[in-house]
């Protein structure tokens, strides 16, 4: 009989289920996976380089690019910590503002998890049902910050400015006539608010439906169940955090555990998983979904009673009111310094961690006082969870393989940074 | 079950006594520095102690603290003059607590710290990172690969005397009909100056 030998196989970097530029050097024994090795660092940008030599201001639309799929929750950190090393206070409208965006950011990035996840297992709905939703909320992030992704919302001192009262409306065109864009308009009446809400209500039936598809699927089961078991000591042991060590077991979430913000405020849920596989942590995510989905409209009822400054008046480190710009010569010299020197971060070093929708998000930061950052470190949850991909994937099928990244969430601008 | 900062400061210090070098508080986050030859010791006890029990290691980067602040001369003097440490963050689920702990590499030309990849195996590309990007050498690693650069990258570009440019750049040769590296054809240059001011700067607070 011929000697069967191991041999090794190149998973990506243009792979469709390598979910960006992932290249994995695969030893394979069969079709079993023996040792997994991802080779990284295909879309490294040196951001942190780039960020120590730009101002503090100037790196905020970075952090959108790092893990482009959850944008506000990257600028979140970042603001974060360099408030927290100027000690400054945030308005608490601004805090409210931060809340509602993050959650809305962690539907987005479940949104796109589950629709690559449930398209790499071969469910190809879920993926069409969960882009119909994103739309939604990209169109809150464009009427609040202009733009659809790189938002560049937050900024140090809250956020860039208060939420409007219209909702931008379609216009009638060639495809949609009159009537059409009545009915396409009819929750877009009122403010960016109203258009939320309207959301809110409508979002526990689609989570329903993507319940209806998937969890009971058989299909999804055989795929899932049993794969990729991570007890909660390795869990720990590998650096995992959010729905990762969740999964597991773990009951871990630093927004009730270190609240930041005013999360503390909230009323919601940690959802935990029991055999830490992939399906538990599929399980996970929906449940995230639905305690998102509560938060937000905690937030909503909040920021409907309670107008107020969304951004420090501290013009040495937010800038002025464009009306005061014009008309007063000390907050013009205020902008002008700000957008040219901009401001000084007072020697000493910071980390801020969030819950971000993927894992625990740092920023560490070190200051020697002046205008640039002296270094600064991104803890991406991504790289952490990518290094264990090794240890869950022996012994299993490349198909598992597929489903293992999936329930990662794996997404490159983090993780190469 | 969380502690306070006092009680992790106080344990802290009975626990691994004359293994800190120095403990500060600041923002609410304590920073440990040791030794580098202690580093695996103090490791070992701050997973492993009851009191303590960090079973989970966040990150650990490299800083290059070649320039760091500049201008003024008493920064330097408190980091002993030392080129590149490791700073690991570690976090307590157990007793919800973070920790900071910085190990100085002594070599400033050949730096080198002991691995801690036995005790946090989540370490592991971490180290990776700050061994490609700084030229740490992370002695005991099992796998110590460049990461991040691209294969057969020369240097270490986040220390800060690699230029933001970098030194070579790569394009397609039409002649030759191949990609080629070549020095890099564009000049540096700061558009925003890094200032620091001195205290009190035009009055202000």
């Amino acid at each position: 009989m011929a000697e069967i030998k191991n041999y090794t196989m190149n998973f990506g970097p243009q792979h469709p289920a390598a979910h960006g530029v992932l290249r994995l050097v695969l030893e394979l024994d069969g079709e079993v996976i023996r040792r997994a090795d991802p080779h990284i660092g295909l879309l490294h940008r040196a951001t942190e380089k780039l960020a120590e030599n730009k101002t503090f201001i100037q790196s905020v639309p970075y952090m959108d690019r790092l893990d482009y799929v959850s944008m506000m929750a990257n600028e979140h950190a970042y603001v974060m910590a360099i408030e927290k090393l100027l000690q400054l206070e945030v308005p608490l409208r601004a805090q409210y503002i931060r809340v509602m965006f993050d959650e809305i950011t962690r539907i987005l990035n479940h949104l796109l998890w589950l629709g690559a996840h449930a398209l790499d297992v071969g469910a190809m709905t879920v993926f069409l049902y969960a882009f119909r939703e994103r739309e939604d909320l990209m169109d809150c992030y464009e009427a609040v910050s202009g733009a659809r992704l790189h938002a560049a919302y937050y900024r140090p001192g809250g956020v860039y400015r208060d939420l409007p009262d219209r909702m931008p409306q379609y216009q009638p065109s060639k495809i949609h006539n009159d009537k059409q864009t009545r009915l396409r308009n009819q929750n877009r009446e009122g403010s960016l608010l109203d258009f939320i809400e309207d959301f809110t209500n409508r979002f526990p039936v689609y989570v329903d439906e993507y319940e209806t598809l998937l969890t009971d699927n058989r299909i999804w089961k055989q795929r899932l169940v049993d794969i990729g078991i991570v007890t909660p000591e390795r869990a720990k042991a590998l650096g995992f955090t959010g729905p990762m060590l969740r999964g597991s077991g773990v009951e871990w979430d630093l927004r009730k555990k270190q609240p930041y913000e005013v999360y503390d405020q909230m009323d919601f849920d940690i959802p935990v998983g029991v055999n830490g596989d992939c399906y538990d942590r599929y399980l996970v995510r929906m449940e995230e979904f639905r305690q998102s989905n509560r938060i937000i409209k905690q937030c909503i009822a909040w920021l409907r009673d309670n107008p107020g400054p969304v951004i420090t008046d501290n013009h040495k480190i937010a800038p002025p009111s464009r009306v005061g710009m014009k008309q007063n010569m000390e907050e013009m010299i205020h902008h002008f310094k700000l957008f040219t020197e901009g401001f000084h971060v007072p020697p000493g070093e910071a980390y801020v961690a969030i819950e971000h929708p993927k894992g625990e998000f740092g920023i560490y930061l070190v200051s020697d006082g002046a205008n640039k950052p002296y270094r600064l470190k991104i803890r991406a949850p991504g790289f952490a969870h990518l290094a264990g991909l090794d240890e869950m994937t022996r012994g299993h099928m490349i198909a598992d393989l597929v489903a293992v990244i999936g329930t990662q969430d794996i997404v490159f601008g983090e993780i190469d940074r | 079950m969380s502690i306070t900062q006092q009680e992790l400061t106080s344990s802290l210090q009975s626990i691994l006594s004359d293994k800190v070098v120095s403990l500060n508080e600041q923002y609410g986050e304590i920073t440990i520095i040791v030794r580098p030859e202690d580093i695996l010791g103090v490791s070992q006890v701050l997973r492993d102690h009851p009191k303590l029990s960090f079973e989970l290691l966040i990150d650990l980067c490299g800083v290059d603290y070649l320039t760091y602040g500049d201008d003024e001369a008493s920064f330097k003097d408190s980091l002993d003059n030392k080129r590149f440490a490791a700073v690991y963050h570690l976090l307590s689920v157990k007793h919800n607590c973070r920790l900071r702990v910085k190990a100085f590499a002594d070599n400033d030309e050949f730096p080198v710290i002991d691995s801690v990849i036995d005790i946090w195996p989540s370490v592991n590309w971490f180290e990776r990172e700050a061994f490609d990007l700084f030229g740490i050498v992370f002695s005991g690693h099992p796998d110590l690969r460049r990461i991040l650069t691209d294969y057969g990258f020369i240097g270490n570009p986040f220390r800060k005397d690699f230029p933001i440019s970098g030194h070579l750049e790569m394009r397609y040769d039409p002649d030759q009909k191949r990609v080629i590296y070549q020095p890099v054809s564009i000049e540096p240059r700061e558009i925003t100056p890094r200032i620091i001011r001195e205290e009190h700067y035009g009055g202000a607070e």
